[in-house]
């Protein structure tokens, strides 16, 4: 009797334990962006006062006025959103059907041409950054879209990660369809590709939040600021006002506030989406 | 293998092809070509805009000899092993928490994923800000004085920090999956032979997510010996303690886009692959002691 009041007091404490520890933890996962929104909202000169005030004396919104006017945040949106689209709806067509061939279809050189797919996926993109930025100076093709997109115009990765998804599917399912007198586009299209839904979104995902990460390329290749995104252009307002962090604050959250948005709607999406794809 | 096709076995043949094309003329072109052509590069002098003419293994030479070049590499590796152990230690620890019976797992799981969405350039931005020697909360808390992004003893640690930060909810998530592919029976049987909590965390646990461990591990030593963004944006160029912090990267995005020695950057990115490829060699060899794969 007494041993299992013991048991359970033990348990208890352990709970309280892991509570206590995933509050902490929260709290330090949450804090920098409290403190960004909080700095955001105070004038220089509150913002560098010592001891530092938690919350500001009065809210004021000029900060957002200077980072809105010294940086072109309607392009850099815009932009951001392009390079994502493109990047995304690249990556799933072209991996789709690539993926959909290494698959399900048999043809020559099957495992030649793979290999390819696999030996790029350990590479780092770095090694490629020169010429890739070499080719689109050659042909006058630096600071567009096309540039922003260019290195992510088709991916081993997600060739890669659709070909185990059309692998899971029973090979019957496109037997009956071919029966049925469809091609093989028209099953490709018709019967297997909406299969793969999951698959998709999480490529979807995983693409966009690297896409919109991404740092080195867009700095490379587009230097004019209206052709920048939001991570390239946040570098430049940086140069810009090197010390006042209320407005370099008040940059950071115009830059990170539609991903933020998007993942709270879509948070299980977006979790599940990258550790689908983990290992990249 | 010399056998004729039938007509529909060509036929599919033909739509294979059609369909791997867009993505094998890409791979040739965005990656294959400037593979080779990197490795060309570093064994190139590069003079203006785009020509360049052979030249041996100078690249190599001049890259050896310059103790900036053996600075970042010892930065690169410093920031590895300063990250790398803490980070994975951390994570487990969320993951272990997150796979306990708790309420909001999901609301917990979204807040330490929080990071993975937002650009890494607007996260080092704020952590640039609480860093900061004379303003920033962090002394505020600390209640000391330490110029952490100035000093050139504290700016690599606090880069490091600000990458665990990044980086733990994802490698947590990573491993949670592992962490609930573990059958429940393990640890009632372990509970029927009395094994003690601990006991069953080193017994059943940590055999049982090795192989994830492993993946996780492997990943987040890539990522870090690849680091450029976060340093990039946490230390500018001004910044007299740069040497002290510069990755490998960093230097090869300074000497390729801001110096222009094209050539020579390329030699610091050969080197830096083969640094990469050493690193998981030896865990690929090392994890024949560690990882279980037989379960």
């Amino acid at each position: 009797m007494k041993n299992e009041q013991s048991l359970r007091r033990s348990m208890l404490i352990g709970k309280l334990l892991t509570y206590l520890f995933l509050i902490a933890g929260s709290i330090v996962m949450i804090f920098p962006f409290v403190w960004m929104i909080l700095t955001s909202l105070k004038t220089l000169a509150e913002s560098m006062q010592v001891p530092p005030t938690i919350f500001p004396a009065r809210a004021v919104l000029e900060n957002f006025t200077y980072a809105i006017t010294s940086l072109p945040f309607v392009n850099l949106y815009i932009n951001t959103i392009l390079l994502i689209f493109f990047r995304v709806l690249c990556a799933v067509v072209f991996s789709s059907m690539a993926g959909y061939a290494f698959a399900k279809l048999n043809f020559r050189f099957k495992n030649l041409l793979f290999s390819l797919i696999l030996i790029q996926m350990m590479m780092p993109s770095q090694i490629f950054t020169i010429p890739q930025y070499q080719m689109l100076a050659k042909f006058s093709l630096t600071n567009s879209i096309f540039a922003l997109v260019f290195p992510g115009l088709v991916s081993a990765f997600g060739t890669f990660f659709l070909r185990q998804s059309y692998m899971g599917i029973p090979d019957e399912i496109g037997e009956a369809a071919c029966l049925d007198g469809c091609n093989q586009w028209q099953t490709f299209t018709k019967v297997m590709a909406p299969l793969t839904g999951a698959s998709v979104a999480a490529l979807t995902v995983f693409t966009a939040v690297f896409a919109y990460a991404d740092l080195m390329w867009p700095l490379v290749v587009n230097t004019d600021i209206t052709m920048m995104t939001l991570s390239s252009g946040l570098a430049t307002l940086k140069g810009q006002f090197t010390t006042n962090y209320p407005v370099l604050m008040a940059g950071s959250l115009l830059a990170m506030i539609p991903m933020l948005v998007l993942y709270l709607i879509f948070q299980k999406q977006f979790v599940e989406g990258i550790s689908m794809t983990g290992g990249k | 293998m010399k056998q004729k096709l039938t007509q529909a076995e060509k036929r599919e043949q033909r739509w294979a092809y059609l369909m791997i094309a867009p993505t094998i003329l890409g791979l040739l072109i965005l990656n294959y070509y400037p593979l080779l052509d990197t490795i060309r590069l570093s064994f190139s002098k590069t003079q203006t805009f785009g020509k360049s003419t052979f030249n041996g293994i100078e690249n190599y030479i001049t890259m050896f000899s310059t103790p900036e070049f053996w600075k970042a590499t010892l930065n690169t590796i410093w920031f590895c092993v300063l990250t790398v152990p803490v980070g994975m230690a951390v994570a487990l620890l969320v993951a272990l928490l997150l796979n306990a019976k708790v309420r909001f797992k999901s609301g917990f799981r979204a807040i330490y994923f929080l990071p993975m969405v937002v650009a890494p350039a607007a996260v080092a931005m704020v952590w640039r800000w609480m860093f900061n020697g004379q303003y920033g909360i962090i002394n505020t808390i600390l209640g000391r004085q330490v110029n952490w992004l100035t000093d050139p003893s504290t700016a690599l640690i606090a880069c490091a920090i600000v990458a665990i930060w990044s980086a733990v909810g994802y490698d947590a998530v990573l491993l949670l999956s592992g962490l609930q592919n573990i059958s429940r029976t393990y640890y009632e049987a372990a509970d029927i032979d009395g094994a003690s909590k601990i006991r069953q965390f080193f017994s059943i646990t940590l055999p049982m997510i090795s192989p994830t461990l492993f993946v996780t591990l492997i990943m987040r030593m890539m990522a870090s010996l690849k680091v450029y963004d976060l340093i990039y944006m946490m230390i500018d160029t001004s910044n007299p303690v740069l040497p002290d912090v510069q990755s490998l990267m960093y230097l090869f995005y300074r000497e390729a886009f801001v110096a222009g020695n094209k050539g020579y950057a390329a030699a610091i990115c050969m080197w830096t692959i083969l640094l990469i490829g050493l690193v998981t060699i030896i865990q690929f060899i090392g994890q024949k002691k560690w990882v279980n794969y037989d379960v």
